[in-house]
């Protein structure tokens, strides 16, 4: 019997810490694919950040570095520069990089850093109990925003990909979900492109993930799938936002 | 015909393989692993015809197809 399909060696044997339903792991589970597709596992370095996704560097099967909140992008900047031939990664939520790091990463963008981020949102502070980010939902119920986040308060979400996609610096940015097979087929795409752009030296690429948090957004993990689909993607839209010639 | 291994003590019982199955050949075992979950199961090992969607769907890379 052939394998049609079995965990990557890119994973280690840990059982990962995520609540039940949360596609951090298939995120995790498609950059490894990517990076162990392309057999640049033994020049990978990847860059944990604060948040749910803290504890990534027990699970990549490759070199990585946790950086402070929001600073991956300026960490993975110098491991790069200090070692251009490395394939160098960033991991991180919503949380982290479009908050305390929105100047990280902003510049790191601006500057072309010869960088991949993976950048995971699922609209809430999954890991600190489900506050307000950034990137939650007009109307959205959190522990914050119990009564639904009031954007004459509050202010709207931010669009990481679109405000990005404006500067001239990045090489690849494009937004991806995971709600479905398809579109976990679409999204490993997206995120093995991004590394074949780095390692071709084409600079900065970055691939937002639309993601859940069932037990923060207060559902079963098959609702938050579909929450996903009908309210994040009208508000988050899918695609290449900018791939430079 | 495919065959599923199903790592039983990984699984968390989320039940996102469930939904992805499009003959709908898996269900959550009565059964309770270490972790305090109820692992998947597949009733019907011949009528799976090794897509692989559950494993692909999967966040805990708990299932290998075979075919």
């Amino acid at each position: 019997m052939a394998v049609v399909y079995e965990k990557t060696k890119m994973l280690t044997d840990k059982p990962l810490h995520y609540c039940p339903g949360c596609t951090h792991g298939i995120i995790h589970r498609l950059v490894a694919e990517a990076i162990d597709e392309l057999g640049i596992q033994g020049k990978t370095i990847g860059v944990a950040p604060v948040g749910c996704a803290v504890f990534a560097y027990d699970y990549f099967n490759c070199d990585m570095m946790e950086a402070a909140h929001g600073r991956a992008p300026a960490v993975a900047t110098g491991c790069k520069r200090v070692n251009p031939g490395n394939i160098v990664f960033t991991y991180q939520g919503d949380g982290d990089l479009a908050s305390i790091g929105a100047a990280e990463i902003t510049h790191a963008a601006a500057r072309n850093e010869n960088i991949t981020v993976i950048f995971v949102n699922n609209a809430i502070y999954g890991m600190t109990g489900g506050q307000m980010a950034p990137t939650t939902l007009p109307g959205q119920v959190t522990t914050t925003s119990p009564y639904g986040r009031d954007v004459n308060h509050c202010g709207y979400p931010i669009r990481i990909s679109e405000m990005l996609a404006t500067l001239e610096g990045p090489a690849y940015i494009n937004r991806v979900s995971v709600h479905d097979v398809k579109n976990i087929m679409n999204a490993k795409k997206a995120i093995k492109r991004a590394f074949e752009l780095q390692m071709q030296g084409k600079g900065f690429s970055l691939i937002e993930v639309l993601s859940t948090c069932p037990t923060n957004w207060g559902m079963t993990p098959k609702e938050a799938l579909k929450w996903l689909e009908d309210n994040m993607i009208p508000q988050y839209p899918l695609g290449v936002k900018k791939e430079r010639e | 015909m495919a065959k599923l291994t199903i790592a039983r003590e990984v699984c968390k019982g989320c039940g996102l393989c469930i939904d992805a199955c499009p003959k709908a050949l898996l269900t959550l075992s009565s059964e309770i692993n270490n972790r305090g979950y109820h692992p998947v199961a597949i009733a019907e090992q011949d009528k799976c015809i090794g897509c692989a969607f559950c494993a692909r769907m999967c966040p805990d890379a708990v299932i290998k197809v075979e075919k």
